[in-house]
């Protein structure tokens, strides 16, 4: 339900960049979001694609990496994957685990073509 | 095509402005709360009992958010509530923290020991918005499901204390304390759990004291 909301946050924070960096076309959002967020990503791809529809970030798109959860307990400090939710210490049993990962909910690049200011050119720094 | 690297939070925005509320609360020694929960699991009811109390004893104030209406926020109000802020959100299915800091733009800070952040009814979307509290408190009741803890972890992991309101409707449903203490625990190993009834106050004075320890740690 929330996903439309930190939809928009993603696109004002990304035309906020763009205006920036005096780019015109962006191809790629890239996201890192954690197991343990409850975003949809489905729900915040559906979002996104409404809310770009006429705007100059339309045909953009969203990659989204999912994070698993990591564990660090707190009794004998080993690091673990938390699998299943299940938020038990594989080595000594501990129910004390601090999340390391799996909380994330962030922008980490973006794919753009970038113009050269006063040819209103656009260059390809990257074949594709 | 160029990659770029773009490193943001989403919600940096908000954590920013969740920041400067708990440096200002902080400063000002006043412990907050964020209350969370399904709709219907006591929220409000919660709070109204506690109000007639505590509010003898220290002054609390109360924001209290809803999708429509400020009901619960009249309801607190009518329950002796005299530091009472109703946000209304207006289809927004969470507070956040510009919410937040508008509410408490009109509260008398200075004058506060305990401040509550009555949020939305919903286990899912408020679990990503920091506002600035000391610690989430979850409520659940004997009503619901006892697998809630597992269906909703992110909203478990993030609190430090679950309540189990609606003990005086034990054994009228298929909801186990045991399994919902397992669920919660299998989550989050350092939630503490308080056992209680808003109806008929059976189990309320270890959450005033439970509140009461925390207000005076936040003093010292």
């Amino acid at each position: 339900m929330h996903e439309l909301r930190i939809a928009e946050n993603i696109v004002s924070s990304v035309q906020e960049e763009m205006r920036r960096r005096g780019s015109s076309r962006l191809r790629v959002i890239g996201l890192r979001i954690g197991e343990l967020t409850d975003i949809v990503p489905e729900s915040l791809e559906f979002g996104f694609n409404i809310l770009i529809a006429d705007t100059e970030l339309a045909g953009a798109r969203l990659e989204i990496e999912r994070v698993p959860v990591q564990g660090h307990c707190r009794d004998c400090d080993c690091e673990f994957e938390v699998r299943d939710l299940q938020f038990l210490c594989p080595n000594c049993g501990g129910r004390s685990i601090k999340t390391i990962c799996g909380q994330e909910l962030d922008i980490c690049f973006l794919e753009i073509e970038e113009s050269i200011k006063g040819e209103g050119k656009t260059t390809e720094v990257w074949p594709g | 095509m160029a990659r770029i690297e773009f490193e943001k939070k989403v919600l940096s925005e908000n954590d920013r402005l969740a920041a400067a509320i708990r440096k200002d609360l902080s400063e000002r020694k006043i412990f907050c709360i964020n209350l969370v929960s399904s709709p219907g699991s006591g929220k409000t009811s919660l709070l109204e009992r506690s109000l007639g109390v505590l509010g003898k004893e220290m002054a609390l104030g109360l924001i209290a958010g809803d999708v429509q209406t400020e009901n619960d926020a009249d309801r607190l109000k009518a329950a002796g509530g005299t530091m009472v802020r109703p946000i209304v959100t207006g289809g927004a299915c969470h507070l956040d923290a510009r919410m937040v800091t508008d509410a408490l733009k009109d509260m008398p800070l200075e004058r506060l020991d305990l401040l509550f952040i009555e949020n939305v009814g919903n286990l899912v979307c408020p679990s990503s918005y920091d506002l600035g509290e000391d610690m989430k408190v979850v409520v659940i009741s004997t009503t619901e499901g006892d697998d809630k803890p597992l269906k909703y972890p992110g909203m478990f992991r993030r609190s430090s204390l679950m309540i189990v309101n609606k003990i005086d409707l034990l054994g009228h449903s298929e909801f186990q304390l045991a399994r919902v203490k397992e669920n919660a625990r299998t989550i989050n190993g350092d939630l503490e759990t308080i056992e209680l009834s808003c109806r008929t106050g059976e189990g309320t004075r270890r959450w005033y004291d439970w509140l009461r320890q925390r207000v005076s740690q936040k003093r010292v």
